[in-house]
């Protein structure tokens, strides 16, 4: 059957909850496409041979064919070639940067917008989840055992591949919740949590094991894992999870807190619901400081706590946000004051402790420093005061020390990254693994679901060749 | 899920449980915590290893009631299960070499004093505890202190257990009496530790305390736990929960440890409503 092409420049817009409504509650803001836009939007692609979608994509997702079986409303057949490179397409539908990798690269977007081919991973996969109770196989064992340490996406993927391999994998994660950054730190209204639970469901019928509760470095060590255990291989997914402060002063005042703390406490913890046990502070006026994603998440969860007035202070300009252009809209739409060029370098508190406003300096732009960006230089005699009654820090994050600490020979550098050989993963110990932000520092989860099928694949020669 | 062994009432207002963890039990050491949670939407509560035994497999907790979360922990009964317990974490106390100690306990604080002051005493140290609660009926671990200390100085604020007064006293009395103490080791309540610095400052004596802020993760995952010491911001569940007392500013810390006081007090509420209710 011959399928007719949209050639509509556009892509189909996706409904969404309107800004002032939205603001107000933790409900997923993009509320995803119905079967007939997903047809009609999915015959936007043109079938390039080349794929160069598929290069930009850091799993190598086979997209022209997962759209072609949405084109001809095969829905659970493109979930079958989704699911043959990706552990969590639901999650990587609703997070990805797609702008900057496979949609970066369709040709549509030339003369155009590219293909949404981000919303048609998360239709065909929550048309998955909404339609099918298949549960996955679970492989042939292969007799082989590998570790994996953290349950982000990292570890996830890497437990999805090597469980596909029959090999039994066993993922032990610090919390009491598997996930990583998509349970305690992306929020609610951008990736549900019951999406997320349902991914790792999946992984736990095709045998993965996942341990919670297990610092690794404390209850067990990298080495007791190999020589006691009997675990033939150890991948490190253990992100970068060690927040970054400022260093000026006040900011061990009452209602300073990492964006990590504060995300924890309302995701992980839901001190979002009326009758949580965990406590959040009710803020009036906030400022996240910072402009990544993180940032964009902190402030929105701030707005939807009610805080009336949510600043996000960044040193850089609108330009230079590293923030994905999509959140920054979003952010924007519901509220958020953007403060650029503006850098915190007091805080302010009254005689309970408690933070009551933010010495600020202006800033304006030099030239580009090493890393290309324009470096930000204080404006002379700018200094004034922002009124705030909380501040969230949100400039970034660093390897946890735990594991380097306790595991002899493990090399890592001077930002506490572990070292690792290649694409493949190898570290300089024998049989471990790493990837994810633990070896990058903090970035996305797409790249660090890539690293665990680079790792994952690595792994099997390793101990096939063994 | 993690089997409640034993369950016992020390006084009315603190418990002790044995909680079945055979690996943190494998690793605890004195000086160390774990983090619970009590059932699965309970928040996570950071508790000191108060005991534990590596054969049996078994880690005690000792907790005061003071809120919704630890009245929540303490409405489980032997045989049950607590949803979550993480550990060992933190650092473990540094005890060797020390040869003579005073150890200061007050309150809830005596449960993570006493492990420390029986470490002390099995590695041979000459062990003075000083250990003081507000009156008789707030008394635990008697006995046990006794069994381990080569002197012990019982204080109370209201004269009904021991002698009167505060533990900082019996410490002034012992060091004028001419008693040399290589280190001090103070827990208990923000307050007590702060003055203990205070005077062991005056008579130029190394001060360890065991701090309790704040926490969430208790794996360095998000700076709840910050404090600051000698200038420096520290991360209490990775760095401590020791610090030497002369560095540590005691006043952040305490405004710190007010941060949720009205939200704990409305749980707090809350929750007597709620088990009244079960009760009724």
């Amino acid at each position: 059957m011959a399928i007719q092409r949209n050639m509509d420049p556009k892509k189909c817009p996706m409904p969404s909850q309107d800004p002032n409504v939205r603001n107000k509650n933790f409900d997923e803001v993009a509320l995803g496409y119905t079967a007939e836009m997903a047809v009609n939007e999915a015959r936007r692609c043109l079938h390039c041979p080349k794929k160069p979608c598929q290069s930009g994509c850091p799993v190598g997702i086979d997209i022209p064919a997962f759209i072609a079986k949405v084109a001809e409303e095969d829905f659970e057949g493109a979930y079958k070639v989704l699911s043959a490179s990706s552990a969590l397409p639901a999650v990587c539908g609703r997070v990805c940067p797609q702008e900057t990798q496979c949609e970066g690269k369709c040709v549509r977007g030339v003369k155009g917008e590219s293909v949404g081919i981000g919303r048609l991973e998360r239709f065909v996969a929550d048309w998955h989840r909404e339609h099918s109770d298949e549960t996955p196989a679970r492989p042939a064992p292969n007799g082989h055992k590998v570790a994996i340490i953290g349950a982000g996406p990292s570890g996830l993927t890497a437990a999805g591949d090597l469980a596909k391999l029959g090999y039994a994998v066993t993922i032990y994660e610090a919390l009491h919740l598997a996930g990583g950054v998509l349970v305690y730190g992306i929020p609610e209204f951008r990736l549900p949590k019951a999406i997320v639970q349902k991914e790792i469901d999946g992984l736990k019928a095709m045998g993965v094991d996942i341990e919670t509760n297990m610092v690794i470095g404390k209850v067990l060590t990298i080495d007791e894992l190999m020589e006691d255990y009997g675990f033939e291989a150890v991948y490190i997914a253990s992100g970068a999870g060690l927040p970054r402060f400022m260093g000026i002063p006040g900011e061990s005042l009452k209602g300073v807190y990492s964006a990590n703390e504060y995300l924890t406490r309302i995701n992980l913890m839901k001190a979002y619901k009326p009758g949580s046990k965990t406590p959040i502070m009710h803020s009036h006026k906030v400022a996240v400081v910072g402009g990544g994603n993180v940032a964009m998440d902190a402030a929105r969860c701030a707005k939807r706590m009610g805080a009336e007035e949510v600043y996000i202070v960044y040193r850089r300009g609108m330009e230079e946000l590293p923030a994905r252009k999509e959140e920054v809209e979003h952010a924007e739409e519901e509220g958020i004051i953007f403060k650029t060029l503006t850098n915190p370098v007091e805080v302010l508190g009254n005689e309970d402790g408690m933070v009551c406003g933010m010495k600020c300096v202006e800033m304006e732009l030099g030239e580009p420093d090493a890393s290309g960006r324009r470096r930000p230089i204080v404006k002379e005699g700018s200094e004034f005061t922002l009124d705030v009654d909380t501040m969230i820090m949100s400039i970034g994050t660093s390897p946890n020390p735990l594991i380097r600490s306790t595991t002899p020979g493990l090399e890592t550098n001077r930002h506490g990254c572990i070292v690792t050989n290649g694409d493949d993963g190898l570290t300089s110990r024998e049989g471990v693994y790493a990837g994810g932000d633990a070896v990058t520092g903090a970035a996305t989860v797409i790249l660090a679901m890539g690293a665990g099928k680079h790792a994952a694949r690595a792994i099997d020669e390793y101990i096939r060749s063994k | 899920m993690f089997k409640i062994v034993e369950k016992t009432p020390l006084n009315p207002t603190v418990t002790k449980l044995v909680i079945e963890a055979p690996l943190v039990a494998k690793k605890a050491q004195p000086g160390q915590f774990i983090i619970v949670r009590a059932k699965e939407d309970s928040e996570r509560i950071p508790l000191t290893v108060a005991d534990f035994d590596r054969e049996a497999g078994t880690v005690t907790i000792i907790f005061q009631i003071v809120g919704a979360g630890t009245m929540e922990l303490n409405t489980l009964q032997e045989g049950e299960s607590v949803h979550d317990f993480v550990g060992p974490l933190g650092r473990p106390s540094e005890l060797e070499g020390i040869k003579k100690v005073a150890v200061v306990g007050g309150g809830v604080g005596c449960a993570i004093a006493y492990p420390t002051a029986k470490r002390l005493h099995e590695l041979g140290a000459e062990v003075h505890s000083i250990v003081g609660f507000r009156n008789k009926d707030l008394v635990i671990l008697e006995k046990e202190f006794e069994a381990v200390s080569d002197r012990m100085a019982k204080m109370s604020d209201d004269g009904s257990w021991g002698e009167k007064g505060l533990v900082t006293n019996a410490l002034e009395a012992l060091i004028k009496e001419g008693n040399q103490y290589d280190e001090v080791i103070a827990i208990g309540p923000l307050v007590m530790m702060k003055f203990v610095c205070k005077l062991t400052k005056e008579y130029g004596i190394k001060t360890t305390v065991s701090m309790n802020p704040i926490m969430i993760d208790g794996t360095g995952m998000c700076g709840g736990c910050r404090l600051t010491v000698g200038g420096e911001t520290k991360f209490a569940c990775v760095d401590g929960p020791d610090f030497d007392g002369h560095l540590v500013d005691f006043d952040e810390a305490m405004h710190r440890g007010t941060m949720y006081k009205e939200f704990e007090a409305h749980a707090r509420e809350e929750a007597c409503n709620l088990f009244k209710k079960e009760v009724e």
